[in-house]
């Protein structure tokens, strides 16, 4: 049993159907629950629930400051490789772009790191292309053992691996996975992915299961938004979230709402995510799942991410740079645009304007040769 | 120090002990601090960054508190064990709150694996506080096993649901000889002052102030709170009974 057999029987639903089914008392009664179901995330997400944003918004903000208090924790990514095997239509990465790559050597690494440690920030996303040749599991452990120096939490956002790769890693002291499906929808999957192994779609969604059984403290998933129908996509994130932590409920799952941004090549996506979806989408989780975090990205522009840190949200990414080497070298080709380029203490200053706590570190790493 | 609460070789006056968490600047600290009166402080080491002047927790505290560092984050007895001697390591004191947790929807606490940390802490000279589930069974292994007190939970974290576990928390009182502190799931005052009204040593919180409109003013509430339910259970409450007991008693005068 996997997140996949639940799948194909959540894509028979008839979703044109559904969504114009719901009505002003379906959304009301999902918002008078403590505990909702499949039928009020539905609820929440289908366009009945868009005039009922405020009231979704009010009770949202009161389950995140009871469970998360005033609190915002803080990260970036640091890239550090750019090589990928696969043609994705959406990313700037993808194979049949034609850009000198770059992977940087463990002194770069260290630089970078120590570069992004001095603005204080303690937990780190360590990403690379999707490149098993490139930049293999033994890369990334080494790139950990120079990490941990400067770091409190690691995170990884690479390409699937293996139950056992995993817990390898999580051995050598990453406590975090991050994943995408990118698109729940498998007809849109197979359109998208050209070429190169992210083309098998149940070998990336059964990752981050195989993540919280290799003993991550947390994963985080989600879909990229604007590559299918939204209120599908997010209604499938969600129920994938709620799917990991019924069965592995001493890993702390997250769902990020990545919208999809410019980048390299010329696609555009089928579907719009406005800022009232966005915004849909962030309370509908926050609601379906009270205790989860909630992933927000510089994908989103500065007064948007202002607005948005009262809805919900728990985790930002700040000072970032997409490319490899961005915080210390020329840096390289940028996987997307960002729309946030504020720095560290621009965010930081931002929050406690807003009332808000930043968090720049909220653990220790405890793999077993990390007793300091 | 009249009617002193004696932990680990501390007497405190203060029965309200007070978290770190949730607010929106720790410069709040200090002034909830004074406004509770608290005397003991429990801070997540996860959190706590020595090398960040600005954003060090630990920065916050008053000299005169007693820390209580908890094991927050801690899945596994064994974590729990690294994060106590990682705080002991780092000067924050020998005194520890066991928080193992498994549960990360609900974040209630695995008591066998608290049972365990306890064990191997108190052995090490630890002055342990145990939060807990109110079980009897656990909390009689938690002070066999060296805990200074025992921690059940009044409600979930962070729920403010106040002290649904009250049954259990008066059995836990009456039989394990422990001080009881209810941790957890206290939101108003009144439910604070409740806890000690039934007999509780002391009671912690964090949610119910940092998330106040004004934290300050409910750290005073809490504290007279905490003060009057502890007065009403020296001073001994009145009998609760069925039926309405006359003040000037028909029967009287056959005593006469």
């Amino acid at each position: 049993m996997s997140f996949y057999e639940s799948l194909m029987t959540l894509e028979r639903l008839p979703f044109k159907e559904l969504w114009k089914g719901y009505g002003a008392e379906d959304v009301r009664r999902a918002l008078a629950k403590e505990k909702l179901d499949e039928e009020d995330l539905l609820a929440l997400l289908s366009p009945a629930a868009g005039p009922h944003l405020e009231e979704m918004a009010q009770k949202a903000q009161r389950i995140t400051r009871s469970h998360f208090g005033h609190v915002v924790q803080l990260f970036t990514p640091m890239y550090v490789a750019d090589y990928c095997v696969n043609h994705c239509t959406y990313c700037s990465f993808s194979s049949i772009y034609d850009f000198p790559r770059k992977k940087l050597t463990l002194e770069e690494v260290e630089k970078e790191a120590a570069a992004i440690a001095s603005t204080g920030l303690r937990h780190i996303l360590l990403l690379t292309g999707e490149s098993r040749r490139d930049s293999p599991v033994g890369y990334v452990k080494d790139c950990v053992k120079v990490l941990r120096k400067y770091f409190s939490s690691i995170s990884i956002e690479v390409n699937p691996l293996s139950a056992e790769e995993y817990q390898e890693l999580a051995h050598a002291g990453v406590d975090g996975l991050t994943l995408f499906q990118e698109v729940y929808d498998r007809e849109t999957y197979a359109k998208l992915h050209v070429k190169g192994p992210k083309r098998n779609f149940r070998a990336r969604l059964d990752a981050p299961e195989r993540g919280c059984q290799a003993g991550f403290r947390s994963v985080n998933i989600g879909a990229l938004l604007g590559l299918h129908d939204w209120r599908q996509e997010a209604f499938m994130a969600a129920m994938h979230a709620r799917y990991l932590q019924d069965r592995y409920p001493s890993c702390e799952i997250s769902l990020s709402p990545p919208r999809f941004r410019p980048y390299l090549g010329s696609f555009n996506p089928e579907s719009d995510v406005t800022d009232r979806a966005l915004v849909q989408i962030i309370l509908a989780y926050r609601l379906f799942l009270p205790r989860s975090g909630i992933t927000l990205s510089t994908r989103e522009p500065a007064e948007f991410r202002d607005r948005l840190v009262h809805l919900g949200v728990t985790k930002m990414s700040a000072g970032v740079s997409t490319e490899v080497g961005g915080h210390t070298g020329d840096g390289g080709t940028p996987q997307f645009e960002i729309s946030d380029s504020r720095s560290v203490p621009e965010i930081r200053d931002m929050l406690y304007r807003s009332g808000l706590q930043p968090v720049f570190k909220d653990w220790d790493i405890l793999a077993e040769s990390s007793i300091r | 120090m009249k009617d002193a609460l004696h932990i680990g070789g501390k007497a405190l006056s203060s029965r309200l002990f007070i978290g770190t968490g949730k607010y929106s600047r720790n410069t709040l600290i200090p002034e909830v601090v004074e406004a509770s009166g608290s005397e003991v402080i429990t801070v997540a080491l996860r959190r706590v960054d020595p090398s960040s002047r600005e954003e060090n927790v630990l920065n916050h505290i008053p000299p005169h508190m007693t820390l209580l560092p908890n094991t927050s984050g801690a899945r596994t007895a064994e974590e729990a064990v690294r994060i106590a001697r990682l705080a002991r390591a780092a000067g924050m004191g020998n005194w520890v709150k066991i928080e193992v947790i498994n549960d990360q929807r609900y974040l209630l606490p695995d008591n066998l694996e608290t049972i365990r940390a306890t064990e191997i802490l108190a052995a090490e000279g630890f002055v342990v506080l145990p939060y807990m589930s109110p079980d009897l069974s656990a909390a009689l292994r938690l002070r066999d096993a060296g805990a200074a007190a025992v921690m059940p939970l009044g409600a979930p974290i962070g729920s403010n649901r106040g002290l649904r576990t009250k049954e259990l928390i008066g059995i836990l009182i009456e039989e394990t000889g422990l001080p009881i502190i209810v941790d957890a799931g206290i939101g108003r005052p009144s439910e604070a002052a409740e806890a000690m009204e039934m007999g509780a040593a002391a009671v912690l919180l964090n949610t119910a102030i940092a998330t106040a409109r004004d934290p300050l003013g409910m750290a005073e509430a809490f504290r007279g709170a905490v003060a009057a339910g502890r007065q009403a259970y020296l001073a001994g409450l009145g009998a609760v009974r069925q039926e309405a007991e006359a003040s000037s008693p028909l029967t009287g005068f056959l005593s006469v």
